[in-house]
């Protein structure tokens, strides 16, 4: 019957539950931004600039105009009123640039939008953008960030000609006494390139304007639905109540799509001024020129340690590059890696300082880890680099210096406090899986074979669940509705806005077991700001922990008026509630959840103060963020001949805290290795020296391929967080904050007894090669 | 100067006039309405436009519309017969073959088709099989699984 609530006694959470979300993913049904169709709609396509760095003496559109099908073009001037492009990070002393949504008088960036052509055939805009005849003058421009802090480099912006966006400095601890007293420094320059996020989806944007309810309606690849619409409105100068932002399916953001970009406004703007929906869908050679690129980093370590191992301060210095804007989060990120640089370490004396850099490229955000794999692939490479120096095991420094288990809550010197943890245990289980001293031996002995084999252990922590709203930029809380419907059907509405991570399973799960009823009777909505009151969205691995546990909350609300209605409908003082039915502990009578959610519709009687209705939400500020850790494990060898890496093994043993779902867990932890992977073997985006993008297509960038890829042997320790009811800490971005020191560390090993003693990443062929040349160790 | 056409589509009798330069993935997209395969290059090399056409697992941006005329083109929609998903779909779905689904009807197109080709790959095999599909959120591990899960259930 279809109007009976199922219900159930077994659990949902912790359970490989398959996810509710794949019907219409595999069938082809689901709708992205560019499968929406409306009547009347236009397309629009961007004139962007060819140059790093011009002056524009003029545009002329006019044979674009001229094109049957073209309806307008619109350029900087047009879009005076429109408010700047959004930085929502704050810190003392930076220099943002006017971020207009098209370029005004000078372009920054390959890339940079310029004009907009506005059509009523796909093909026909993008034919017009080539009509448009933009006058450059030609600039000197900077792509390199160390370069762009040497005395007389070009100017990114002529009024700042240091280039320097901000500095920023941190410290905890004595380090000078630290290193003073020290036995032992090593020293090492370490670079995380730039890398292009690369979300199979690319951005793309729908636009309709309703004249006469002067209202408007985005529908945009988005993570951040919310915040989009408040940021949106203010540009476009709109009530907020009078925008509405859908993130319909999204394919994939990585913290690409955690921002508010140009082209979302500017396609609002559109959609106003000619009074028709309007739809722009990225290219991907758009989509490598223009939005955001993750990491660029050039990191100055020194560790202090005694001859014993034991770690005692670290010195940072270390160089953003920012590129030529800050999009929503770009300053904040480097912060971030200096927070979490002590790692999973005891030692208490840090020194940091940052420069943030402008260069004329596209700007620099989050890209999936944001700031921590930058940190982690340091200060994993440094405790590398000391072990190699002290002729230490690997393993072994690392559990010399851990924070043990009955230090938590630990305090670091960065002013954060670990919620728990237990860092030896990933790394005694990831040790046993590879079957570590024998490992060492087949090592051994394969170098006495002239084979080149290494073993390369990470041992990371990490930061998640963004966060308590006085450490984030725009609140850190999470909102979760629950709504009972009067047939005892049950709708939870979340604020986080799930891109692919699963979260209309894992939050069905919680719901269900919450109120004993079948996990179909259960509908996760998101991504839709008239459908959910607000939101802050997915990003830094916090959906589950913050938005997850706003939903518990507002379950637990829930059922307390559910027991209210039980217990006036079962007439009894004194009643409990059971799979999905409220019963008297003394009589043993019940009544179903669908009864009672009938009756507080109803509403024929009410218990006192008891509205009708059983709908509940909760907004959920968390006391603290959570801090997953692991360990990782990389078996490599190194073909002499070419210098090709071939990743024998990958063990990866995380700690996310209390699994929900281990079947997305374990595909978020291979995805987010992969991309470390990524990064440590074969992505970066290329800047020549001209500011050109050299890597901007596929055929260039060396996304990985099912080929390129080893099998992954993941498992979990499950230390629970304190810090939500939940137990759970997050797992979106561990693999990638694992990975890129266990691949790196691991091919250095190979190399170490060649006296190689870091390299930088992407370790391609070409780069491993010229290293062997180098130290003698060619075939 | 449009051009007529006429194809099967997903088992159905087709035509229409196109103009010569529209791709087959604009025409299955923007004139059918088939929005299952996506677009995530336009280069030939993500894959995620995949379909087949006449039995061949195709990237559907590679080609015109008009070199399908007069042939069969079967896409994502047409997968499941009977309100039966097809083994492929049901096994990305078993094991979670799948995050945010952009690659995974072309991903599922190209698995199908090394399936036909293969009916037992190893895991090598299987690799080699979709290394024209980029997925950016799997790490292809479990899309390993789910094609092994096809490939046992066939077998059975
Ligand atoms: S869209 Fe056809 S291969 Fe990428
Ligand atoms: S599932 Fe997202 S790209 Fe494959």
């Amino acid at each position: 019957m279809g109007t009976t609530t199922a219900i159930r006694t077994k659990t949902y959470v912790g359970e490989r539950i398959r996810r509710k979300e794949d019907p219409r993913l595999i069938t082809g049904t689901a709708t992205y931004v560019d499968d929406i169709q409306m009547p009347g709609m236009h397309h629009a396509s961007i004139v962007r600039s060819p140059h790093a760095a011009a002056r524009i003496k003029g545009i002329d559109a006019k044979r674009a105009l001229e094109t049957p099908g073209v309806v307008a073009v619109f350029t900087g001037a047009d879009v005076k009123e429109v408010g700047p492009v959004p930085c929502g990070a704050s810190l003392p002393g930076l220099r943002v640039p006017q971020h207009s949504i098209l370029a005004r008088d000078r372009v920054y960036f390959v890339g940079h939008p310029v004009a907009v052509v506005v059509a009523t055939d796909r093909y026909v805009a993008r034919d017009a953008v080539d009509l448009v005849e933009v006058d450059y003058e030609p600039l000197p421009a900077v792509a390199d960030p160390e370069r762009a802090l040497e005395p007389g480099a070009p100017a990114v912006h002529p009024e700042w000609p240091d280039n320097v966006a901000f500095t920023y400095h941190q410290e905890g601890g004595d380090v000078n006494k630290a290193f003073a007293g020290a036995e032992v420094v090593v020293k090492q320059r370490i670079t995380s390139q730039r890398l292009i996020p690369t979300a199979m989806e690319t951005r793309g944007v729908v636009a309709d304007w309703r004249a006469g309810d002067k209202a408007l309606t985005l529908y945009s690849s988005t993570q951040i639905p919310h915040l989009l619409r408040t940021l949106v409105a203010m540009m476009l100068g709109l009530a907020e109540n009078r925008l509405r932002v859908v993130a319909p399916e999204v394919g994939g953001g990585f913290g690409s799509k955690l921002n508010v970009y140009a082209e979302e406004a500017l396609m609002g703007f559109v959609a106003m001024r000619i009074g028709k929906p309007v739809k722009w869908i990225e290219s991907r050679r758009e989509n490598f020129a223009a939005t955001i690129h993750g990491r660029g980093h050039v990191d100055y370590f020194e560790l202090a340690a005694n001859k014993d191992g034991t770690i005692l301060g670290l010195k940072l210095k270390l160089i953003q590059d920012l590129g030529a804007y800050h999009q929503l989060l770009t300053p904040a990120i480097p912060t971030l890696s200096v927070l979490m640089i002590p790692g999973v370490y005891r030692f208490q004396n840090v020194f940091c300082d940052i420069v943030g850099v402008f260069t004329n490229c596209v700007p620099t955000d989050a890209y999936r880890g944001a700031g921590r794999p930058e940190a982690t692939h340091g200060i994993e490479r440094m405790v590398d680099i000391l072990a190699d120096e002290l002729k230490i095991d690997a393993a072994e420094i690392r559990r010399k210096n851990f924070v043990r288990p009955d230090e938590f809550p630990f305090a670091t010197a960065t002013g954060l406090s670990y919620d728990s943890g237990n860092y030896a245990a990933p790394l005694d289980k990831a040790l046993e899986i590879v079957d570590y001293n024998r490992l060492l031996e087949e090592q051994q002995q394969a170098r006495k074979e002239g084979r080149l084999v290494g073993v390369g252990i990470s041992t990371y922590g990490e930061i998640c669940a963004f966060g308590p709203s006085p450490a984030t930029p725009a609140g850190g809380w999470e909102s979760g509705s629950v709504n009972i419907d009067p047939t005892g059907k049950v709708t939870v509405a979340t604020g986080a806005s799930p891109h692919g991570q699963g979260e209309e399973t894992t939050f069905a799960q919680i719901a269900a077991d919450e109120l004993g009823i079948d996990i179909d009777d259960v509908v996760v909505v998101h991504g839709d700001t008239a459908i959910v009151s607000y939101g802050i969205g997915t990003f830094g691995s916090r959906a589950t922990a913050v938005g997850g546990t706003a939903v518990y909350f507002a379950l637990q609300e829930l059922k307390k008026k559910i027991g209210t209605f039980g217990a006036m409908l079962l007439d009894s003082g004194d009643v409990s509630y059971r799979a999905g039915r409220c019963i008297c502990n003394k009589t043993g009578k019940s009544v179903s959840l669908s009864e009672i959610a009938a009756a507080s519709y109803r509403a024929m009687k009410l218990p006192p103060n008891t509205e009708p209705g059983l709908v509940s939400t909760c907004f959920w500020e968390p006391p603290n963020f959570t801090f997953p850790f692991g360990a990782h494990i990389a078996v490599t060898e190194i073909d002499r001949e070419t210098g090709a890496v071939s990743v024998k093994r990958y063990v990866a043993v995380d700690d996310c805290g209390k699994i929900i779902n281990p079947l997305l867990v374990d595909g978020q932890v291979h995805g987010g290795v992969v991309q470390g992977l990524g990064q440590a073997l074969f992505e970066q985006a290329v800047y020549d020296e001209t500011g050109q993008l050299v890597t901007g297509e596929l055929m260039d960038y060396a996304v990985p391929k099912a080929t390129m890829v080893p099998w992954i042997e993941s498992s979990h320790t499950e230390t629970p967080s304190p810090v939500n009811p939940l137990g759970v800490k997050g797992v979106g971005e561990a693999g990638t904050i694992g990975a890129s020191p266990a691949i790196v560390n691991s091919v250095v090993d190979a190399l170490s007894h060649l006296g190689v003693q870091h390299l930088d990443m992407p370790l391609t062929p070409e780069r491993v090669w010229r290293t062997l040349q180098q130290h003698g160790g060619q075939a | 100067m449009k051009r007529k056409i006429t194809l099967k589509i997903n088992g159905k009798p087709r035509s229409d006039e196109v103009e010569p330069r529209l791709l087959l993935i604009h025409y299955l997209r923007d004139v059918l309405g088939l929005t299952g395969p996506h677009i995530g290059c336009e280069t030939s090399l993500c894959g995620a436009c995949t379909v087949s056409l006449d039995g061949k697992a195709v990237k559907s941006c590679a080609l015109l519309a008009v070199q399908a005329d007069g042939r069969e083109v079967l896409t994502i929609e047409g997968l499941a017969a009977n309100g039966q998903l097809h083994p492929v779909q049901q096994a990305f779905w078993d094991e979670h073959g799948l995050q945010c689904g952009f690659c995974t009807p072309g991903m599922i197109m190209a698995s199908r088709q090394l399936l036909e080709r293969n009916p037992n790959p190893t895991e090598a095999e299987i690799r080699h099989g979709i290394d024209g599909n980029l997925c950016r959120c799997t790490g292809y591990q479990h899309i390993v699984n789910a094609v092994k899960a096809a490939a046992a259930k066939a077998g059975a």
